[in-house]
């Protein structure tokens, strides 16, 4: 690259950072095709990056995309409407030639929200959901999030067919929900991105929890009102703040209770306990992810494990289980019970939940040996190590299974 | 677009469920009203029903449905909705929505 190209393409990327999903999502929204949307914008791309060295960066770059892939969509269409019309290629040739690609007004209207709607569809397979928002949302390519899910580039282009082919075939509208319908669509978005996040966290995977703070982040600009929307924002805020302190230099595991606090992300902090506090501050009663990103607040401000408020974070997981009941919560409550009232209650808390879990054993494991029964906490380490879902985690679960076996510690 | 309803039974389900589902009747004068409902008819138990094969030129007559399951399709019906959303909602205010399941179908389009 010539020295005179460096700004354009570095303004180039500037542009399409800003407003890719913009730009993509208005085509969508007129086209109905997800394809033509993404090959418009490759096709404006590789036009400034030819046009701009010799004609200068334009005044508004982002607006200078847009129309070029505006008239590339307009082209297409039209040298496909000659082959064969179709209702809906004629109807989005009307459109985009009556420049019709504004966003109608209304909280709910932005395109982009419209096109989270659609890839969050409750009509669409889970793990097609999850594809297709890191394909269209966050941009990701398809070979990103084929390493990021651990199946071939193949297989998740697949998916990402099956699921686009349904949106069409099954006559997915790209449109805001019915008034009634709005806070069950919404939750469906949060969800997506909630799992993204929980993915990226679960096999420590930074790019993926990265991607889903972005999402977060940019559902609280679409709905800057929505006390879910900022309490999910806060929560994996709060949650990716202690990332720095989750491995150490070898790439082991760390427990939050072991965590080297000063470690932890204080900027990231500091942004997700204003986020908190803007959901506190919406007045309705704190919903699934508020409820949890007060628990992750609660945590993330106490200087250390003794000094953590475990009375409060036992109350909002009774919040959260009344809220919804899972195992997984109970499990989590019992944890809090341990801390809060030693470790005998933390496992009569746990055989009362009266359901499997994976992470049960580990769980079970860890409150034995605290209270010192080393015998029955090898055992619970044992059925963990089992169990455990990740590399990293059954490596920490056979670390504690020494620990509590070696014979030199029985002092 | 048009979809085909498919109207099932469904076991799994709770008295409370029952005594919530709306009246049909209403349903129906609803559909109808918005020009949503194309056709739509109750149908005989799966007992009642012929399947029909021709294999090697032969033809094959056997008796009762494509596949046996705990679910029956007691009716269908054909709507003609905008999109997946409002066939949804009408989907969500039949009765059967509550006491079975319903399942939407798009039609195949001419040109697709």
């Amino acid at each position: 690259m010539t020295d005179a190209r460096r700004p354009v393409a570095a303004a180039v990327a500037g542009a399409v950072a800003a407003e890719r999903l913009r730009i993509v999502a208005a085509l969508i929204r007129v086209t109905g095709d997800f394809d033509l949307a993404e090959d418009c914008l490759q096709d404006a791309i590789e036009r400034a990056l030819q046009r701009w060295p010799a004609d200068g960066v334009p005044e508004n770059p982002g607006a200078w995309l847009t129309t070029t892939a505006r008239r590339r969509a307009l082209d297409v269409l039209r040298r496909r409407q000659t082959e064969r019309t179709k209702l809906r290629e004629a109807q989005a040739l009307a459109e985009l030639a009556r420049d019709a690609t504004a966003d109608e007004p209304g909280p709910y209207a932005d395109d982009r929200l419209k096109l989270l709607f659609t890839c969050c569809h409750p009509a669409l397979p889970m793990a097609g959901r999850v594809a297709l928002t890191l394909k269209s949302v966050a941009g990701l390519s398809t070979r990103q999030i084929a390493r990021a899910f651990l199946v071939s580039e193949a297989t998740m282009g697949q998916r990402l067919l099956r699921t686009k082919n349904k949106i069409e075939h099954a006559g997915i509208g790209f449109r805001v929900p019915e008034p009634h319908r709005l806070a069950a669509r919404v939750d469906a978005v949060l969800a997506v991105v909630y799992l993204i996040f929980t993915e990226g966290y679960a096999t420590v995977h930074d790019d993926l929890a990265a991607e889903a703070i972005q999402l977060s982040g940019l559902l609280t600009q679409l709905l800057p009102d929505d006390d879910e929307v900022l309490g999910l924002h806060a929560l994996l805020l709060l949650q990716h703040a202690r990332r720095p302190a989750r491995t150490d230099a070898a790439g082991e595991l760390i427990t939050l209770e072991d965590q080297d606090r000063d470690r932890w992300d204080g900027a990231a902090i500091e942004a997700g306990l204003t986020t908190l506090a803007a959901a506190r501050a919406t007045g309705r009663p704190p919903g699934y992810y508020r409820l949890q990103a007060e628990i992750a607040a609660l945590h993330t401000t106490a200087a250390g494990p003794g000094e953590t408020d475990w009375p409060r974070i036992v109350i909002a997981y009774d919040a959260l289980l009344a809220l919804r009941p899972s195992p997984s919560i109970a499990l989590n409550r019992a944890v809090a019970v341990g801390f809060r009232d030693g470790p005998a209650a933390g496992l009569a808390a746990v055989e009362a939940i009266g359901a499997d879990h994976p992470l049960l054993p580990a769980v079970r494991a860890d409150l034995l040996r605290r209270a010192g029964r080393r015998q029955e906490a090898a055992a619970a380490y044992r059925d963990a190590v089992a169990a455990a879902r990740t590399e990293p985690e059954r490596r920490l679960l056979e670390r504690r299974l020494s620990e509590v076996s070696d014979p030199a510690g029985d002092t | 677009m048009r979809y085909l309803m498919l109207v099932g039974t469904d076991p799994d389900h709770t008295e409370a469920d029952a005594a919530a589902a709306p009246d049909i009747e209403e349903w129906f004068g609803y559909v109808t009203g918005a020009g949503k409902h194309v056709i739509g008819d109750r149908l005989r138990p799966s007992s009642a029903a012929t399947t029909v094969r021709v294999r090697g030129g032969e033809l094959l007559v056997t008796d009762g449905p494509f596949a046996e399951t705990n679910e029956w399709i007691v009716g269908f019906d054909v709507l003609d909705c905008e999109d997946l959303d409002e066939a949804i909602e009408i989907a969500s205010k039949h009765s059967m929505a509550y006491t079975g399941r319903l399942e939407l179908r798009p039609f195949w389009p001419l040109d697709g």
